[in-house]
C-alpha cells in the first residue's frame, strides 16, 4: 500500500510539470498564433539527420541508386501519339485497297501494346496508394525497397522509433484531446450568446484556437502563400483532397463553413458543437442523393454574404497528392465566386494520404501522429468565376488545371471514384468509335 | 531492415526469371512491386478481376483478349496454380514478349532456345489474340469476333462480314479459308513488329 502511495507521490509532480510545460510552451503560443521556435529547431535537426541518412544509403549502394533515383519514378516511357497516328503508321507499308474497308491484321498490334503498357504502369491505380519516396526517411512504413545498410543507420532508426512512439505520440495525443475538447466546450459556450457580431467574432476565435492546437498535435508546419487571395465571405473555397487533415490545414488560417454528411459518434459530437456557434452545412445521408436539394442549400448559404465561405473538395475522395483528379461539377453549378486553393504535402516527413481501403480513421490518425511531422504548402489562387459560354464541366476543368499547375501535380481527367467503382462503358465505346472511323472512313456505313 | 515487397521474391527466383525473360534485376524488382500492387487479394497471384481494375485496360477494346493472354490453356504448374490465376513468373513470361529487341544483346545463354521477345514470338502473341481456340488457325468466325470487339456497334454485320472475307482472301495462300501462322507472318512481313510491339523501360 505504501509502495503505491509512494509511486503516486512521485508521479503526480511529474505529471504536473508535464502539463505545465505543455500548456506554456505549446498550447498558449499556439492559441495566439505565436511561435517559440521549438518546432523550427526540431525540423532543422530532423532535416540534417535525414540528409545524413540519405547520404549514407546512397554511398552504400552506388550502382543501382543512380538509376533508381530518377525524379519521375516512372517505369516505362508511354507513347503519347493518338490512335489515328499509330494505326496509320502500322498500315503504312500496306498497299491501299481500292474498296472501302481498310482493316489490316496489324491493327491489333496497337491495342495490344497499349494494353500491356497500361498493365505495367497506368495513370490511375497508382494515385490510390502512397507515393514512393526517392530516399528512405527512417520510417518502417516507407521501407519498400531499401535493404540493410549499416549499423549506425539501424541505431538511428531505433532512436527514431523511441522518439516517435514514446515522446512525440503521447504529446500529440494529449494536444489533440485538449484541442478537440476545447472546440466542443468553447463552441457550446459561444452558442449560448444571443448577440450577433460579438458571437461571430468569438466563434471564429474559438475555432481558430482549437485548430491551431490540433495542428500542433500533428506537428504540422504549414506555409501559406498569397494570403491576399484568401477566400472571402459568400464564396466557395475548393481544394485538392488528400486526407481529412486538409480541413485542419486550411482552417488554421481562416474560418470556413464545412459541408458534409452527418456522422454519429465522436464526429457527430464535434459537428453538433460546431453548428451551435456558427452555421455549417451538414446533410443527412438520404438528403445527399437529392442533388437539387444539396445545390439549393449551398446556394442559399453562398447568397447570404454574411456567412463564412464554404469549403468543398470536388474530387470527392482522397487522392495521394501526386495528381488532381476529375472535379465533380456539382460545386461549380452553385454560382458565386470560386477561390481555388492548392495543397501540397512534403512526403519526406510524413505521408499524409489516407488510404481508406487499407486503414481505418483511427489507425490513420495514429500513423499521422507517429510520423516525423506534417509539412505542407498552401497556395491561395486568385478567385475565378464562370465565364460566358462555359458550362460547369469546362469551368471545373479550368479550375482543376490552375490548382494542378500551382501545386506541381499531374492534371488527370479520370474520376477519383474509380478507386472503388468500375470505369464507364462509354469510354470503351469512344475508342471503338474512333477505330471504326479508321476502318470504314468518315462516311456512314450504309 | 529487409524490404517488404521484394522480400517475398527470392534471389534465386529473380535469377531464374532473368534467364528466362531477359529482364534486368532492377526491372524485375520494379515489376514485382507493380504485380504486388495489383494483387489486391495478397495471395501471390493475379485473377482476371485484378487486371480489370486497371481503368485504361478496361476501356481497351481488346482488353479481355489481352488479359486472356496471361492465362494460357491447360495448367502449366510453373505459371499458374489454378486455371484462373497467374503467378509472378507467368506474369513476367507474358510481359517478356514486349521487351525491346536490342541488337547488341546476344542472348545465346538463354536456356529456352529462342528469346521470348524475338520477332517470331511477338508475332505469335499477336496471332493468339485472334486465335481463341488455340488451333493455330484464324477462322472467319474468330476474325469476326475480334473485329466486333474493336469496332463495337458502329459497323453493320454485313459490312464486317465482307471486311473479314476480304482479309482472309488476301492472306490465305493454301485455300483453306483460314489464316495459319505462316500466312499471318507473311501479311505482316513489312510491319516493324519489333518496334511496335515493345515497351521502352526507363532503366
Amino acid at each position: 500500500m505504501t509502495d503505491l502511495f509512494g509511486f503516486w507521490a512521485v508521479f503526480f509532480p511529474v505529471l504536473r510539470v508535464w502539463f505545465t510545460c505543455l500548456v506554456v510552451l505549446i498550447m498558449l503560443p499556439a492559441m495566439f498564433g505565436i511561435s517559440l521556435g521549438i518546432t523550427e529547431t526540431y525540423m532543422k535537426i530532423l532535416l540534417k539527420t535525414l540528409e545524413w541518412a540519405t547520404h549514407r544509403i546512397q554511398r552504400a549502394s552506388r550502382a543501382e541508386e543512380i538509376l533508381k533515383r530518377s525524379a519521375s519514378n516512372g517505369l516505362i516511357q508511354r507513347n503519347d501519339s493518338s490512335l489515328e497516328q499509330e494505326i496509320e503508321e502500322l498500315r503504312r507499308n500496306r498497299p491501299k485497297s481500292a474498296e472501302r474497308g481498310d482493316f489490316t491484321l496489324s491493327d491489333v498490334l496497337y491495342f495490344s501494346t497499349r494494353g500491356i503498357e497500361s498493365i505495367v504502369e497506368d495513370d490511375v491505380t497508382q494515385r490510390f496508394t502512397s507515393e514512393e519516396l526517392v530516399s528512405w526517411n527512417l520510417l518502417t512504413r516507407t521501407n519498400n525497397n531499401f535493404q540493410y545498410i549499416s549499423l549506425r543507420l539501424t541505431v538511428l532508426w531505433g532512436v527514431g522509433v523511441v522518439v516517435r512512439y514514446c515522446i512525440l505520440l503521447p504529446l500529440r495525443i494529449t494536444l489533440t484531446a485538449i484541442g478537440l475538447s476545447w472546440l466542443v466546450i468553447g463552441t457550446t459556450m459561444v452558442g449560448f450568446l444571443p448577440n450577433f457580431r460579438v458571437k461571430g467574432w468569438l466563434s471564429e476565435l474559438v475555432h481558430l484556437m482549437c485548430y491551431r492546437i490540433c495542428a500542433r498535435g500533428l506537428s504540422a508546419t504549414i506555409h501559406y502563400h498569397n494570403k491576399q487571395n484568401r477566400p472571402k465571405r459568400g464564396g466557395i473555397c475548393v481544394a485538392n483532397h488528400t486526407s481529412p487533415i486538409d480541413v485542419v490545414i486550411l482552417a488554421n488560417d481562416g474560418c470556413y463553413a464545412m459541408v458534409g454528411q452527418v456522422h454519429g459518434g465522436l464526429m457527430g459530437v464535434l459537428q453538433r458543437a460546431m453548428e451551435r456557434s456558427c452555421p455549417h452545412i451538414w446533410f443527412e445521408r438520404a438528403e445527399m442523393r437529392d442533388r437539387h436539394l444539396v445545390t439549393q442549400r449551398l446556394r442559399d448559404h453562398v447568397n447570404n454574404k454574411t456567412k463564412l465561405p464554404i469549403l468543398i473538395f470536388p474530387e470527392g475522395t482522397c487522392i495521394n497528392n501526386t495528381s488532381v483528379m476529375m472535379f465533380k461539377k456539382g460545386s461549380f453549378e452553385i454560382g458565386g465566386t470560386i477561390y481555388p486553393v492548392a495543397i501540397k504535402y512534403d512526403p519526406q516527413f510524413g505521408d499524409a494520404f489516407w488510404n481508406s481501403s487499407k486503414y481505418s480513421m483511427v489507425s490513420y490518425l495514429l500513423r499521422m501522429m507517429t510520423s516525423w511531422a506534417i509539412v505542407c504548402n498552401v497556395w491561395y489562387l486568385p478567385p475565378m468565376t464562370q465565364e460566358e459560354g462555359e458550362d460547369a464541366v469546362q469551368f471545373a476543368n479550368r479550375v482543376k488545371s490552375t490548382i494542378a499547375q500551382q501545386g506541381g501535380l499531374v492534371d488527370l481527367a479520370w474520376d477519383g471514384g474509380l478507386k472503388r467503382a468500375k470505369v464507364k462503358e462509354s469510354f470503351k465505346e469512344q475508342q471503338q468509335k474512333k477505330y471504326s472511323h479508321m476502318v470504314v472512313g468518315d462516311d456512314s456505313s450504309d | 531492415m529487409g524490404s517488404r515487397a521484394s522480400s517475398l521474391l527470392r534471389e534465386e527466383d529473380i535469377e531464374e526469371i532473368k534467364k528466362e525473360t531477359g529482364f534486368s534485376h532492377s526491372q524485375i524488382t520494379r515489376l514485382y512491386s507493380r504485380f504486388h500492387s495489383l494483387d489486391k487479394g495478397e495471395n501471390g497471384a493475379l485473377s482476371r478481376e485484378d487486371f480489370q481494375r486497371i481503368p485504361e485496360l478496361a476501356i481497351n477494346p481488346l482488353g479481355d483478349r489481352i488479359i486472356n493472354a496471361f492465362f494460357p490453356e491447360g495448367t502449366n504448374k510453373k505459371y499458374t496454380a489454378r486455371e484462373d490465376q497467374v503467378n509472378f513468373r507467368g506474369f513476367m513470361r507474358t510481359l517478356a514478349h514486349f521487351r525491346p529487341v536490342e541488337d547488341n544483346e546476344k542472348n545465346k545463354d538463354l536456356t529456352s532456345g529462342e528469346p521470348l521477345n524475338s520477332r517470331t514470338n511477338k508475332l505469335h502473341f499477336a496471332f493468339q489474340l485472334y486465335d481463341l481456340d488455340r488451333d493455330d488457325k484464324i477462322s472467319r468466325d474468330e476474325l469476326l469476333q475480334v473485329l466486333r470487339m474493336m469496332v463495337g456497334v458502329n459497323i453493320s454485320d454485313e459490312q464486317l462480314g465482307s471486311i473479314a472475307d476480304r482479309t482472309i482472301q488476301e492472306a490465305d495462300t493454301n485455300g483453306d479459308m483460314c489464316i495459319s501462322f505462316s500466312e499471318f507472318t507473311k501479311v505482316l512481313e513489312k510491319v516493324d513488329v519489333e518496334q511496335k510491339m515493345s515497351i521502352r523501360f526507363l532503366h
